[in-house]
């Protein structure tokens, strides 16, 4: 089954195109990265599957219910968590939950049971009773994720869940999504490429309003990352600059950069650059720390998809999409 | 229906943010206390009114009576009420979105309507206990300092103030939806409050206005009729007009 559908979806704030005919589909029970550079439409997407904005076009469905018209049913199964979420401080985190689980209708005994399961998952239990003006901007995010998750939705939606955080809050926020895997369809939009390679199975990849490509992420990697010589040396950047200039301008090379004493290369010709790139680095008299060449990494995939030579060939990269789609959904 | 737990959570917010404890005090401070007493001693005041050349004017004014203290209790309730009322109620839907709470709430099964709905009755609510309150302390202080007045005739005159006050809450409800901030709703509610005062002066359009109800109100007190059924008329249906297009326009706007 699929838990969130996009077709042709798109945004439109007068002349600013927010999104472009989006074509998404999360199969039920993935925990989806939905992946892009700032001001790429991620948040303009999740704005429109919970239904706090409308689309200028195209439709859209959440746990089988369509979002375009906003509607309470669609909302009653959903949890959603904004980029920034803002709470009453005048409220303690338990009274928050108890007002949040009564908007979903939950009451008594099951009300009081489930503010409790939720405290403990975000790990806020000590501060329950503390007035959430009171709160760390970590445990403010973990009150969001427990407020998303008071009704056991059916998709949990978070935007940017950990964009704001100290490298101690992510972790906390990140573990609560790898607990959450397999109970409930994560969609997780952010641009911590980090973050995505350590919780999701799936991901989408978002430029300037249009989906670039969308599969599991080993296949991402297989499909599109290119290998990269990864050289390390004992020298001037500037030394570095010259060598990596030379070799830009080698056919053989799709890109040579130089930064911070590595230089990043990426091979037209894998099987040729494998021969003639050791030559050169010997030739070029600096010293040698180290060489190697790596498996790609999600980054690799992310900076070749939202480059501008990507979206050129663009449906090149949306037809194979979806065959990788395919071969993801039957992962699951 | 989730207006019972929206409506429960704004009446603790009014209670809980000092909203409704500010109200009621400003009300029976401003309103309640100070209008007959100062009805009571500005008689005195001017009797002996020094000039600053060491002479002084002899001003007479007729003996103060119960009437002079509810003409003062309905022009402050019209001036300082309404500064206050539109602090309250400013920032009830504009604050929530400068905020983002609003996104937080309206992400649930929770209708627009039922969220405005909720908000429009716990002001009303704050609004009419704080002139509960600001009448009872005026009608005590006006018979402890003028001596028995008809309690009836003081109710019916607060009635017709608390319509005026109304009116000008659902005005500030209106501001406060279709504005970004509660800056902007003040100002906003401030000037409409302003231009609905000096559309009382052109005399057709007079005895439709708010202030038509106070009017009535200061002749109710003088044992005339308040004759004001053209402005309870018109007064219901502009809180009617607000509510219907704030909900609107909140309908309407993307969050």
């Amino acid at each position: 089954m699929t838990a969130i559908l996009c077709e042709d979806l798109t945004k439109h704030y007068g002349t600013v195109v927010g999104l472009q005919s989006l074509d998404l589909s999360v199969p039920d029970g993935a925990v989806f990265g939905f992946l892009g550079p700032n001001g790429a439409g991620k948040t303009t997407t999740i704005k429109l599957l919970t239904g706090l904005s409308r689309p200028t076009s195209g439709r859209a469905s959440v746990a089988g219910y369509d979002v375009t018209a906003g509607n309470a049913e669609m909302r009653a199964r959903i949890g959603y968590l904004a980029e920034e979420p803002a709470f009453y401080g005048w409220m303690t985190g338990e009274e928050f939950l108890t007002f949040v689980g009564r908007l979903f209708g939950l009451r008594g005994g099951d009300l009081a049971r489930r503010v409790r399961e939720v405290l403990e998952v975000a790990d806020l239990g000590p501060a329950a009773r503390r007035r959430i003006g009171g709160y760390s901007r970590g445990m403010r995010q973990r009150l969001g994720i427990a407020h998303a998750l008071i009704n056991q939705p059916s998709v949990l939606l978070l935007d940017e869940p950990c964009s704001a955080l100290d490298p101690m809050g992510r972790k906390e926020v990140l573990e609560v999504i790898e607990h959450l895997r397999g109970q409930t369809t994560v969609f997780m939009s952010t641009h911590i490429l980090a973050d995505v390679e350590r919780v999701c199975d799936t991901v989408g990849i978002i430029d300037h309003g249009k989906i670039v490509a969308q599969a599991s992420i080993e296949a991402l990697r297989e499909r599109y990352a290119v290998p990269v010589f990864v050289i390390e040396f004992e020298a001037a950047p500037e030394q570095m600059s010259v060598l990596a200039n030379h070799l830009q301008r080698q056919p053989w090379v799709a890109s040579a950069e130089a930064s911070e004493g590595r230089l990043r290369l990426y091979a037209r010709d894998l099987a040729y650059a494998r021969q003639t790139l050791p030559p050169l680095v010997i030739a070029s008299g600096m010293t040698l720390l180290h060489y190697e060449l790596t498996a790609p990494s999600l980054e690799d995939v992310f900076v070749h998809l939202t480059s501008a030579s990507a979206l050129t060939s663009a449906s090149a990269l949306t037809s194979a999409s979806s065959e990788m789609s395919d071969a993801a959904e039957a992962r699951q | 229906m989730n207006l019972s737990v929206l409506l429960g959570k704004e009446l603790r917010e009014q209670w809980r943010t000092y909203r409704l404890l500010g109200m009621a005090l400003a009300f029976v401070a401003f309103a309640g206390l100070l209008s007959p007493i100062v009805a009571k001693v500005t008689p005195e005041l001017l009797k002996n009114l020094p000039t600053g050349t060491g002479q002084t004017i002899t001003i007479e004014l007729p003996e103060p009576t119960a009437v002079d203290a509810i003409a003062q209790y309905l022009k402050n309730l019209t001036q300082t009420g309404i500064i206050v009322l539109i602090l309250v109620a400013m920032g009830t839907v504009a604050q929530e979105r400068e905020r983002g709470t609003v996104v937080t709430v309206l992400s649930k099964p929770v209708s627009r309507l039922s969220f405005l709905m909720a908000k429009f009755i716990a002001l009303t609510l704050t609004l009419a206990a704080s002139l509960v309150l600001a009448t009872l302390a005026c009608w005590t202080y006006t018979v402890v300092l003028f001596g028995p007045f008809d309690a009836g005739v003081f109710v019916r005159a607060s009635l017709l103030s608390a319509l005026y006050l109304w009116v000008f809450l659902a005005v500030t409800f209106l501001c406060s939806t279709l504005t970004r901030g509660p800056i902007a709703a003040g100002g906003l509610s401030i000037g409409i409050y302003a231009l609905v005062s000096l559309l009382g002066i052109v005399p057709r359009i007079k005895p439709y206005v708010p202030a038509a109800l106070i009017e009535g109100a200061t002749r109710l007190a003088l044992g005339e009729s308040a004759d004001a059924g053209r402005a309870i008329a018109t007064s219901l249906i502009a809180v009617l007009a607000c509510l219907i297009l704030a909900h609107w326009t909140f309908e309407k706007r993307e969050l």
